[in-house]
């Protein structure tokens, strides 16, 4: 996926977003670590100009919360920062990359620690399959066929200067 | 980086990074306890053994407040109601705390290297919460984590520790922690207690208070260990006040942002005169919060220590 794909594809994801929550005001983009951050401030930044008022964007870091600590090594932990109270909110969760559906999950537990929000959604830029879980995302960037043992490597300008999306075997 | 050690035993064998990952998770982990539901499930389901062979209470309570945090369950065991008293060894003690597949000891003891000699008799994480006058690793981290916190870096600064070098744990742990992330450190007190010996760790010794603390960014005390004194060091408590505590005539010649930090119990009117413990400048209480949130972290860590690598989701 090439900078200007990506673009149009994030676009697309605010106008469902758009589309989805007729109730504007109630809007909360919780970027999931470490993919996530960057494209919910860009999705809170075009959701912004088409609703005419800023949305708030934070983070949250779900290495406390993972269901694999016992058998890997300590989580690199990041930033968890919830900008409002997210009871009766609607949240919706950004990552890069959906895969097993382990960290969603870990991502609702842990945003459970902050309130009761009305709904959570879920948004991510590429869902490559393969899931473990019964989790599925409310907006997908691409649907991604992959092998198991490939990798989806997603950078973004904001850490590595540019905007591309590739498919690696490892 | 990634941490891999199964156990925290010391500081001396600690790297930069490796000191650096434990701040940095510590912080995170401070955030948790500021929000309404200040627990997570990181730890469900392990155990962990306060082995407290000294008395201690700050200590056992920010390790078993940590424990709780983390969703760990904790067993809180002191000397006086164990099978020490009855001529256990510490060895039997920690292997039927290994029966009972505690998952981790966090252990004090007035033996120096008790921790290290425990880590290669059982299989189960120890973690140093002090031994004898060694060291005292979790005062190390949250000190320079609090440092880091009110100055943003610890390279550069002038940490000044005053009082008893020689019977401190504290001391040793801090002095490794704080030249390791580019601190100067000076150690300050009466000669019996600060032996020049210390030079040889890369500190500078300076026997007289005043010139001691007059630039320092950072001023930490110490308490006079009685309990680990043999004889007399210095001719009495009233004389060691007059020549090396921080009173106010002192107080207002150090730097103006300087910190003023102590690691608890604090004796008032010993060495710290009372209101400057409770002043602006003083980050004491600091110490304490942020000792929690540098538990929790050195718990999440050890914890992980043992598995293999796996690549990330």
């Amino acid at each position: 996926m090439t900078s200007v794909e990506m673009q149009r594809v994030l676009a697309r994801l605010a106008h469902e977003v758009a589309e989805r929550n007729g109730q504007s005001s109630s809007v909360v983009l919780i970027g999931i670590q470490r993919g996530g951050p960057f494209l919910a401030q860009r999705l809170g930044q075009a959701l912004a100009e088409l609703w005419g008022h800023a949305v708030p964007v934070g983070t949250v870091d779900v290495g406390m919360h993972r269901d694999d600590l016992n058998n890997r090594m300590p989580p690199e932990i990041f930033p968890t920062q919830i900008p409002c109270d997210l009871n009766h909110r609607t949240v919706v969760l950004v990552d890069d990359v959906l895969f097993s559906g382990r960290t969603a999950r870990a991502a609702l537990d842990s945003i459970n620690d902050f309130g009761r929000p009305k709904s959570v959604q879920l948004a991510v830029l590429i869902d490559r399959g393969h899931r473990e879980l019964p989790i599925q995302p409310d907006f997908v960037g691409r649907v991604v066929e992959t092998l198991k043992n490939e990798r989806i490597d997603v950078r973004l300008r904001e850490e590595s200067g540019e905007d591309h999306v590739s498919l690696e075997s490892l | 980086m990634n941490w891999s050690r199964k156990h925290l035993l010391d500081i001396q064998s600690l790297s930069a990074e490796e000191i650096n990952l434990v701040l940095d998770t510590a912080k995170a982990f401070k955030a948790v306890g500021e929000r309404a539901i200040k627990k997570v499930p990181a730890l469900r389901g392990k155990t962990v053994v306060n082995l407290f062979v000294e008395p201690s209470t700050r200590t056992r309570i920010s390790f078993e407040l940590a424990a709780h945090r983390l969703t760990a369950d904790v067993v809180n065991f002191s000397v006086e109601a164990s099978s020490l008293k009855k001529g256990e060894t510490l060895k039997d003690t920690a292997r039927n705390l290994e029966a009972l597949n505690a998952d981790m000891i966090v252990i004090r003891h007035s033996a120096a290297g008790a921790p290290h000699f425990l880590s290669r008799v059982v299989n189960v994480s120890v973690i140093n919460a002090g031994d004898g006058a060694h060291e005292h690793p979790t005062q190390a981290l949250l000190d320079v984590f609090t440092i880091r916190e009110k100055k943003g870096r610890i390279a550069g600064l002038e940490v000044t520790i005053l009082g008893d070098i020689l019977f401190s744990r504290v001391a040793r742990s801090n002095i490794w922690a704080l030249l390791k992330l580019g601190a100067r450190v000076t150690l300050c007190g009466p000669s019996t207690l600060v032996p020049r010996v210390f030079e040889e760790m890369g500190c500078v010794v300076n026997h007289n208070v005043d010139r001691a603390i007059e630039n320092a960014d950072i001023i930490n005390l110490l308490r006079i260990q009685h309990e680990r004194q043999r004889k007399t060091m210095f001719p009495s408590i009233g004389e060691y006040t007059s020549l090396y505590s921080l009173n106010k005539t002192r107080f207002e010649k150090i730097k103006p942002d300087a910190l003023i930090m102590h690691p608890g119990p604090i004796n008032r009117g010993v060495e710290i005169d009372s209101e400057i413990a409770d002043s602006q400048r003083s980050v004491i209480l600091d110490q304490v919060t942020n000792g929690l949130a540098v538990r929790m972290a050195v718990l999440f860590l050890v914890n992980g220590g043992k598995g293999p690598v796996e690549l990330g989701v």
